[in-house]
């Protein structure tokens, strides 16, 4: 749900249900990075309630794609993490046995 | 779309390392270098709180003549981590307070239902409804795990359903026995150290973090472990503490998983990645 002007499409609050500090700190992080963003904050109006609202001020650009932008950003951030995690344990997993063998030796 | 927004990810990507320290069945070690605390804070809070897995839910009791109270014992049973792989199964869809008795009755193969004064005898077995899922039959992960301890003559006997769901909740759903970060600790010498100062700051760190370099002259500190550093703070006490800065390396993330038996933990992590991605599509298509 955004709530912005009519005339000024640069800032507005977006006001998101069912989150919390998990995405909202990640999107705030990832928006701070962008540098057509001027103000990016969220906070939770009340813990009880699931809700987390997030406002966005641009230079310029319709806050509503830079929101999108920043989150298809996050996304492409996680894909390349979990690409990184898998070739990590790949490779731990080839090199194991090796280091077993190495084990062995200074024990004897 | 703009040029200097997908720069700062192609920076991450190029700069993100991932390093394995120990990975075993239950628990791993590993370092990511290079990303942001919010995004592994937010890593963390999902795997203990949205990584769904399975346990039990709802309990018919037949028989408990046993000490232990009836819903004590099944407080007892939902808390057991159970061999089922959560990806296996869809979330419930009709309410848990609506679940039925299985239509054939209890499908133990004991003859004839425990009398009291039949000689102590325990019989555990498991079995699900839904048999064409799984070739094996659904289990307990670690079956040494004591749920009550019953006298001569005392019987239980219950129907138990198992059920998806996350640790936000009922911690009963929380795949890890925890999951945790701390970030790496950075033990930066400001002045040249030599000779007894050297000796006496090697000696004051609990966790031998300090290393002696032989220079030609006189002893010289360097630091050897700073990853095993606990941050005590007894190199930066008394009156030569201002030769040794104490501080934490921003985006040095040291991650450790443990998982509690239902997916190893690098799967864990592979799944808590993905939910991060599926709650940025939600938000995506919310706002288009």
């Amino acid at each position: 749900m955004e709530h912005g002007s009519l005339d000024d499409s640069s800032s507005s609050t977006f006001s998101i249900m069912e989150e919390d500090h998990t995405l909202a700190n990640s999107v705030r992080f990832v928006l701070n990075q962008d540098p057509r963003v001027a103000f990016c904050g969220y906070s939770i109006p009340h813990p009880a309630e699931n809700k987390v609202n997030i406002r966005v001020q641009t230079t310029g650009d319709p806050a509503k794609d830079v929101l999108k932008d920043a989150l298809q950003d996050l996304m492409v951030m996680c894909h390349h993490i979990r690409g990184t995690l898998d070739t990590a344990v790949a490779d731990f997993r080839g090199n194991k046995p090796a280091e077993a063998m190495d084990i062995d030796l200074n024990k004897k | 779309m703009g040029v200097d927004n997908s720069v700062s990810v192609e920076k991450f990507c190029k700069n993100f390392k991932i390093e394995i320290n120990r990975l075993t069945e239950d628990d791993m070690e590993f370092d990511m270098i290079g990303i942001d605390a919010s995004i592994a804070n937010a890593f963390r809070r999902i795997l203990i709180a949205e990584v769904p897995t399975m346990a039990i839910e709802k309990i018919f009791m037949v028989d408990n003549t046993s000490v232990i109270a009836d819903e004590v014992l099944s407080h007892r049973l939902g808390l057991i981590p159970l061999h089922a792989d959560p990806r296996l199964f869809d979330y419930i869809s009709v309410k848990s307070s609506e679940l039925e008795w299985l239509p054939e009755g209890s499908q133990l193969s004991m003859a004839a239902p425990a009398q009291s004064g039949d000689k102590q005898k325990t019989f555990t077995s498991f079995s699900q409804s839904q048999k064409e899922i799984l070739e094996k039959p659904l289990g307990v992960k670690f079956k040494d795990i004591t749920i009550a301890r019953l006298g001569p003559g005392q019987a239980i006997e219950l129907e138990a359903h198992a059920v998806k769901g996350v640790g936000k909740v009922h911690a009963k759903w929380s795949p890890v026995a925890t999951a945790w970060y701390r970030m790496l600790p950075e033990v930066v010498i400001l002045k040249e150290i030599e000779g007894d100062d050297a000796e006496e700051l090697v000696k004051k760190c609990p966790v031998n973090v300090f290393d002696i370099e032989d220079l030609g002259n006189g002893g010289k500190r360097a630091v050897a472990k700073p990853r095993a550093c606990t941050l005590c703070r007894e190199c930066v006490m008394g009156p030569n503490g201002n030769q040794v800065e104490l501080r934490r390396v921003r985006d040095h993330f040291i991650f450790t998983i443990e998982s509690t038996g239902a997916l190893p933990p690098e799967v864990l992590f592979t799944e808590a990645v993905k939910i991060l991605e599926e709650k940025c599509e939600r938000v995506i298509s919310e706002l288009s």
